[in-house]
């Protein structure tokens, strides 16, 4: 027995579930991997581009804090990528991939762009602003809800149907642009008059406002009420929904109003609040983003104003990189994607542990 | 040839942490011969065998095969012995055909399907399988997927066949018809083991019959010398003594009465045949069966979460004396007649409790729709959760540990603690001690004694027929979702029950 | 060439980038990985062939290209850029247990980004908009057989290979004993394991390889469809790839056809604008491809057949349980 056992090598470590950690075992292991993302990130820009990592950091610095413009600036970005992760949290957090939010963020500003073209200056302004809030949010809404109908029906796969959702709501777009600018240029010029009213003076403020009481607002409908009780419950076992007797087809759409909802208000944000004009790429991919900062966060509202800040950082600070250093600002979404791998990647350290193959046959 | 040893096995023991599994068993199996191995619920009889097939390895102990000592690491090891085993739970490729899932994973050479095709039809054949080569998985009846996996295992060479429980799926004509082509193997000089609680399916099939109890080889006897009576009683041991207080029940009203229950699964089974009974307020009701008799059919057709084919179950309102039928509703409904009624299912963190929440949030799932407010109350569900872990002693770093964290026996005292929290009419518990340690066990006996107590109608649905006996006030006993008798806590013999849990019912005899 | 000669010719260049890009990520849904940075892949592979021809170009100058290499080197340089992309995604996925759609959207911005890095080098070492002649070189009397010869044998190479490819895959799939195993880790992960199928080599092999079959779809936009010319509009071809796959209901075989499909509707827009429909209509047609597959998943969905569904185990990760 002794020596054919001998014959059969084991490995020299297994994989194992970890038991129970305290809170802070994660919040450490996940700001080691953000930290380890930024030195490779930093050195692998300081060897593409033979400038000192320090130095590149100190430039991104610069770029987002360095004036109060670009403090403005980078508050509004923030902003609406928080926005976008806030409306596919709810979604997510019941297992729901909508990986839609881009073309619900471009309805919602399309329903708002179309109000303010449409019956701009032939309303008053007050009426025409509570149209276009409505407007946007149903479109959202709409756009949200097709899928979870399918969903809830048949189980139809929601990632890749939002996903082409996203295509048609694009092409949407286009089709309104060219149909405006009768020049075929498919550029509408801005409608500042018919934007969202500009508070303080600070063209940025009411967005941020806004999206700081959602934040608020989802926070608690997440946590402390039913409604987001019954996500998370369906969202970990539908069976054990069952069991209380939530009736889940109705969770799901309902929550997919929810998630709706907010991408169309971000989209009357994004075209009714700064933009007062709309193109096809005016969300910018941020409906994919929002759905990594919404997962690095763990789905917590409050820890998602953390995470869009930093990708807003990346992002801005790139930029900056780029008119300081001619840095391609592409750099933004390498480091963007280098950053997300290693959070990626610790997950696993959080939820496992490695350990050490002893020979068990010895102490028998 | 007939005494020829095919596969020993010699002073086998497998611990699963402190449970023993198997302890210092031994096993011939000889060559040409069918081999029942006969045994309670967790007796270890599959352990044993998958000791055998490399799907676990043994913590002491030695395997032999044609005398020669072995070691089975895998089912490959497994395979290169000529043994192979067909599992309960079968391991098939839905959308492969018959021959591709029965090609898989051999690597023989050219990849040629009509080949393999060929071969397949050569052995069914010969040992008079029935089945479509090309026919696709997703097709098939269960029987026929039975035979897929036998010819999987056949395929392969195997000499000598291991199944586990392969008659629980079939109907009487398919087990007869499997029976035959196990016979044509034997009279081809393979060993076949068959795990089985079936008496009559013993004495019908097997030449010898192993018996395994609480994980230890009881005896060997040939099937010619002995008799369904000698066989219950080895399988079953002498009564132990527990020491469960039970009380007298007090003020017995029916509560609860089951009227002709039938209900089918999508094979077309009937999972549940005609079950009649009735529960009573102030005493226990175990119900008493092999796993897989309809148990959980027929407390979730009760909770709301089973479609029934026909049949009643009417509640008795202790208040107001109404009668409500429960058939087809759901859980909400019979909430909302104001009927309590508890449930803790058997999959205590797949369905009674959501393990990445915490025990307030778990506390919630019962009672967060209380209230007009769009808001949950997280007060009284903390109150609780506090109350449940000091009355019931739950070790928990604290209230708001997710219940994922806990170990079993405070897992299941989380959730029957908040199960009986909501004032029960109705109490119904399926192996509400199954992998909990000794003290964690009484812990719940006394929960549902105290329940009893206060006039609940409990339902015990158990695996162990020494605290069945002494725990339930009447006993239950269904057979492939039939009830096959009902008896007395208080006046019935172990061996009684454990037959009419094996017994073959009238249907059996009809159709065979 | 007539506008219907044309229109069918530029169908088809455009489809055979999106059928690499399907072929590729159908070989990966087959393992059950859905890998939803196709979209990356595609980008990073074609940045990696253009930066090779590059690097070639400026190493032997105009005189010293032999037109082989020029059309061998980006093809290899393709196919390793994709492999990475994809041993990124199946280190997270196999080997630290990620969850897919979270690592493929991350491996697609990730790769959007090393794509445009990659071409501002590109652009630094030299030009390689040359490469155009070499991928694009065809039969020296396609043009004497009139709209048969301008159909059927006016493509360049990485036309005829993605064909070639599809057919492959096809092949490997359905009539290979490594091809059924590949299917049987997509289809239940935990039955191949008992049949001794190494669940996790199979999905690392089956991602880098599909992806670097991707990556040529990427290389075949810029270097053919495109003329040699970089558009950063790589990504919105690769998430048409992936509803591709769905679509031709996870064959490469018929992704052939569906893939020409697709072309035909993604470029009907520009070939109904010569008889007068409107700027406007135009961007209706283009939704074409979306709405179709979304019909299609509607309908696969809804019949619960148990042919043409994806992959049982597509998504979900696999590791054995600890005993």
């Amino acid at each position: 027995m002794e020596k054919s056992d001998k014959k059969i090598r084991t490995p020299l470590f297994h994989i194992a579930k970890r038991e129970a950690m305290p809170w802070y075992f994660g919040v450490i292991v996940r700001a080691v991997a953000v930290v380890a993302a930024l030195i490779v990130a930093g050195v692998l820009v300081a060897v593409l581009t033979g400038k000192n990592p320090i130095q590149v950091y100190a430039t991104m610095f610069d770029g987002v804090f360095g004036h109060s413009d670009r403090i403005w600036n980078m508050g509004q970005k923030v902003a609406i990528l928080l926005g976008i992760s806030l409306a596919v949290t709810p979604a997510f957090k019941m297992k729901f991939w909508n990986c839609g939010a881009e073309g619900q963020v471009i309805i919602g500003g399309l329903a708002t762009i179309c109000v303010m073209v449409f019956l701009g200056g032939k309303i008053p302004t007050p009426l025409l602003l509570v149209i276009m809030l409505v407007a946007s949010v149903l479109a959202g809404v709409i756009w949200a809800v097709i899928p979870a109908v399918f969903k809830a029906l048949f189980n139809t796969n929601e990632t890749l149907f939002t996903l082409m959702m996203n295509y048609v709501a694009i092409h949407l777009v286009a089709y309104f642009l060219k149909l405006v600018a009768k020049d075929g240029s498919g550029v509408l010029s801005p409608l500042p008059q018919y934007g969202l009213p500009v508070i303080a003076d600070k063209a940025f403020l009411l967005n941020i406002l806004i999206v700081a009481a959602v934040t608020v607002a989802i926070y608690i409908y997440l946590k402390s009420s039913k409604q987001g009780y019954e996500i998370s419950v369906v969202g970990e076992s539908e069976n054990t929904a069952k069991y209380i007797g939530i009736n889940v087809k109705k969770v799901i759409i309902r929550t997919l109003v929810v998630s709706g909802a907010i991408c169309g208000l971000m989209g009357l944000l994004i075209v009714g609040g700064t933009d007062h004009t709309i193109n096809t790429a005016v969300v910018g991919g941020r409906g994919f983003t929002a759905i990594m900062v919404s997962w690095l966060a763990k789905f917590n509202p409050l820890v998602m104003v953390l995470t869009s800040f930093l990708i807003v950082f990346l992002e801005v600070g790139s930029d900056q990189l780029n008119t300081m250093f001619g840095i391609s600002s592409s750099i933004a979404d390498i480091l963007t994607g280098i950053i997300l791998f290693f959070i990626i990647g610790c997950e696993f350290f959080l939820r496992y542990k490695i350990v050490p193959n002893k020979n068990r046959k010895e102490n028998a | 040839m007939a005494q020829q040893i095919a596969l020993e096995c010699r002073n086998i023991t497998k611990t699963f942490g402190k449970v023993y599994a198997n302890k210092n068993c031994n096993l011939d199996v000889r060559k040409g011969e069918i081999l029942a191995i006969l045994g309670e619920n967790g007796s270890g009889k599959t352990t044993l065998m998958n000791m055998v097939a490399g799907i676990y390895f043994p913590d002491e102990g030695q395997i032999f095969v044609d005398g020669k000592e072995v070691v089975i690491k895998s089912p490959k090891d497994a395979f290169r012995y000529k043994i192979g085993m067909i599992h309960q739970h079968f391991k098939l490729v839905d959308v492969f055909s018959a021959t591709e899932n029965i090609t898989l994973g051999i690597n023989e050479g050219k990849y040629k399907l009509s080949e393999v095709k060929r071969k397949v039809v050569e052995i069914t054949q010969r040992y008079g399988f029935v089945i479509d080569p090309d026919k696709h998985i997703y097709d098939m009846a269960v029987s026929e997927k039975q035979t897929v996996e036998i010819l999987k295992v056949l395929y392969r060479g195997a000499d000598i066949l291991i199944l586990d429980e392969p008659t629980a799926v079939l109907t009487p004509q398919e087990t007869e018809k499997l029976f035959n082509v196990l016979r044509r193997m034997r009279e081809d000089g393979k060993s076949i083991v068959i795990i089985t609680h079936k008496m009559h399916e013993v004495l019908s099939i097997s030449d010898r019959v192993a018996i395994l109890r609480k994980g230890e080889h009881v005896a060997t006897v040939n099937t010619s010398e002995t008799n369904e009576a000698e066989l219950t009683e080895l399988m079953m041991g002498k009564k132990v003594d527990l020491n469960i207080q039970r009380s007298e029940p007090k003020n017995c009203v029916d509560r609860l009465t089951v009227k002709n229950v039938t209900s089918v699964d999508e094979n077309g089974r009937k999972v549940l045949d005609n079950v009649s009974f009735t529960a009573k307020s102030g005493e226990i009701l175990g119900i008493a069966g092999i796993a897989g008799s309809g148990q959980r059919e027929l407390l979730e057709s009760i909770a709301g979460l089973h479609h029934l084919a026909s049949g009643e179950i009417v509640y008795l309102d202790p208040k107001t004396g109404e009668e409500e039928n429960l058939r087809d509703k759901t859980p909400i409904q019979i909430r909302d007649l104001g009927v309590r009624l508890s449930f803790v299912p058997e999959d205590r963190l797949g369905m009674g409790l959501v393990g990445n929440m915490d025990i307030i949030d778990n506390m919630m799932l019962r009672s967060y729709q209380k209230g007009k407010s769009a808001f949950l109350q997280r007060k009284e569900p903390k109150d609780l959760a506090e109350h449940i872990i000091k009355e019931l002693e739950v070790s928990t770093p604290g209230a708001t540990t997710p219940v994922r964290q806990l170990s079993g026996g405070n897992v299941q005292k989380v959730l029957v603690g908040r199960e009986i929290a909501s004032a029960p009419s109705v109490l119904m518990a399926a192996y509400p001690v199954r992998g909990l340690d000794v003290n964690a066990s009484y812990t719940i006996y006394n929960l549902l004694n105290q329940q009893k107590e206060n006039g609940v109608a409990v339902i015990f649905v158990g695996e162990d027929l020494d605290v069945l006996i002494e725990l339930c006030d009447r006993i239950l006993v269904i057979n492939s979702g039939k009830v096959t008798g009902l008896v007395d806590g208080r006046t019935a013999k172990k061996d009684d029950i454990g037959f009419m849990m094996t017994m073959s019912t009238e249907n059996d005899s009809e159709e065979a | 060439m007539s506008p219907i000669v044309s229109f069918i010719v530029s169908a088809i260049g455009l489809g055979m980038t999106l059928l690499y890009g399907s072929t590729g990520e159908t070989l990966t849904e087959k393992s059950g990985h859905l890998n939803l940075g196709i979209p990356g892949v595609m980008c990073v592979g074609a940045a990696c062939g253009c930066f090779a021809e590059s690097v070639y170009f400026a190493a032997v100058g105009i005189k010293g290209t032999i037109p082989v290499l020029a059309v061998l080197i980006p093809m290899l340089a393709t196919i390793l850029g994709g492999a990475l992309c994809g041993l990124i995604f199946s280190f997270l996925t196999v080997t630290l247990r990620a969850n897919q759609n979270v690592t493929g959207l991350a491996l697609t911005t990730f790769g959007v980004g090393v794509s445009e890095y990659i071409i501002a080098q590109a652009d630094v070492v030299g030009p390689f908009v040359r490469g155009n002649k070499y991928f694009k070189a065809s039969l020296p009397f396609a043009d004497d057989l009139g709209w048969f010869g301008e159909i059927f044998l006016s493509h360049g190479i990485l036309i005829y290979l993605s064909i070639a490819v599809a057919l492959a895959v096809t092949f490997f799939l359905n009539r290979t004993r490594v091809g059924l195993n590949l299917r049987a880790v997509g289809e239940n992960p935990a039955t191949a394991d008992a049949a001794g199928i190494n669940v996790s080599l199979y999905r690392y092999l089956a991602t880098c390889i599909g992806c670097g079959i991707a990556g040529l779809g990427g290389l075949t936009f810029i270097m053919d469809y495109l003329n040699g010319t970089w558009e950063y509009m790589i990504d919105d071809l690769g998430w048409l790839a992936v509803a591709l796959v769905i679509f031709t209901v996870w064959k490469p075989n018929l992704g052939i056809i569906g893939s020409f499909i697709f072309g035909a509707l993604y470029v009907a827009s520009s070939f109904f604008a010569k008889y007068g429909i409107s700027l406007s209509d135009q961007e209706l047609f283009k939704m074409l491809p979306y709405l179709v597959t979304i019909i299609v998943l509607i309908i696969t969905s809804a019949r619960s057949r148990k042919k043409n569904q994806p992959p049982a185990a597509l998504g979900l990760p696999y590791f054995r349980e600890e005993r």
